[in-house]
């Protein structure tokens, strides 16, 4: 298949800023964007992904024939199901069943797309993961009912105050410190035994055990710099959420 | 014997926050079950290691993590969909963001000496769940290279 550099450049880089937005690792994004452009008949490509940037450089089959193209990633969440629909994507491009305009329009389709499960499903799931999390952390029963309101309450408050303010590190203050008056008011009218295992099951959706996980994963790829970039996010993270309960400990 | 007085409480409430977990991920339908069930066996060995085998929470997780990456290999290639699906919802109960968040706690209390005990272990346990998924990946990658080859030969 042939195609022009610069629509190449735009599809690789949509589908590579999608995966990457969406909790992709460093390598799949790479990889991604790389076998797309090479099902495209290119001499060579050349990738450097971040977390917060991705740059892309492609290299026509004639000289001069060259493309660099850089854009900024600014916000990073968890939506699996749109990294399986532009990997269902970059596998049909490179079976040839797809020519680049459909390919741009349909990844464009999933960048839009909404989340599978409404909202109130999700807030749901996650009062439950977060009492079943302080049950299996060794809590009994009663911290399970806490936990589920906790958690759910504060899986809420993180989304609407986010939606609010735009700035992640305050909004994840703002929560765990609801988090943990909420948790210790429980403890108080005797709905809890365990005031850790409450907090730690409720703070549980926000808590950044998979960025520190894929930080180190990238760390061994040999993706320095994301690695210690994702490192830091993971750190701030951790910061404002045991900020946010040390305030409430420490004061009540 | 050894598995006799293993009480059930550590098997369901993993599968299902993981599930939950799944949902709030955003995973396709169908992958909802499997991912849970990927977190349970998790759990359960990690579980197991530690209660029974008395292992350190360190290799415990790395054996775990080693067993989960595997499952998710398999699953992910039986729906032809990538690895991280399973993978990422499958670490979730091992995952030390309690941890984390710990050593943050202590640090922010003035307690620099348990913050930094506890910020090691962290980085070590995260360590190994990275170790468990890469050993498992490189495994994958070299028996498929082997396919490949033997495809081209024949």
């Amino acid at each position: 298949m042939k195609a022009d550099i610069s629509e190449i450049i735009e599809v690789c880089l949509l589908a590579g800023k999608i995966i990457l937005s969406n909790g992709g690792e460093t390598y799949r994004v790479e990889d991604t964007m790389i076998r797309i452009a090479q099902s495209y008949s290119v001499k060579e490509v050349y990738s450097f992904v971040t977390p917060t940037g991705i740059f892309l450089t492609v290299q026509g089959e004639n000289k001069g024939q060259e493309q660099t193209k850089f854009i900024r990633i600014f916000e990073r969440s968890i939506d699996l199901n749109k990294v399986v629909l532009v990997n269902d994507i970059s596998r049909r491009i490179c079976n040839g069943s797809l020519t680049i305009d459909e390919a741009y329009e349909k990844l464009l389709e999933i960048e839009n797309q909404k989340h599978l499960y409404p909202k109130w499903i999700q807030i749901i799931a996650a009062a439950i993961a977060t009492g079943f999390f302080a049950l299996m952390f060794g809590g009994d029963w009663k911290d399970y009912l806490s936990a589920f309101i906790t958690g759910g309450i504060g899986f809420v408050v993180f989304i609407y105050i986010h939606r609010l303010v735009r700035v992640k590190f305050f909004t994840e203050i703002i929560t765990s410190t609801i988090i943990g008056l909420i948790s210790v008011f429980f403890l108080k009218i005797g709905l809890g035994n365990h005031l850790e295992k409450i907090v730690v099951g409720s703070i549980m959706p926000m808590v950044p055990g998979v960025q520190i996980t894929n930080a180190v994963r990238d760390l061994m790829a040999g993706d320095l710099v994301s690695g210690v970039a994702r490192g830091s996010e993971a750190l701030i993270t951790a910061l404002a959420i045991g900020t946010g309960i040390a305030v409430v400990i420490s004061f009540l | 014997m050894i598995f006799l007085d293993l009480d059930l409480k550590p098997l369901y409430s993993s599968l299902i926050a993981t599930m939950a977990f799944g949902i709030i991920f955003n995973v396709p339908k169908k992958t909802i079950t499997s991912g849970g069930i990927i977190g349970m066996l998790g759990w359960s060995i990690y579980t197991w290691l530690i209660d029974v085998l008395k292992y350190e929470m360190v290799s415990a997780t790395l054996v775990a993590a080693f067993f989960v990456a595997n499952f998710s290999q398999v699953l992910a290639r039986y729906h032809k969909i990538p690895v991280t699906v399973f993978s990422i919802s499958g670490i979730i109960p091992l995952v030390p963001g309690g941890l984390a968040y710990d050593t943050m706690r202590n640090f922010v209390e003035n307690d620099y000496l348990t913050g930094v005990r506890l910020g090691t272990k962290t980085l070590l346990i995260s360590g190994a769940i990275a170790f468990g998924l890469i050993i498992s990946g490189v495994i994958s990658q070299t028996i498929r290279g082997k396919e490949r080859n033997y495809v081209k030969e024949s």
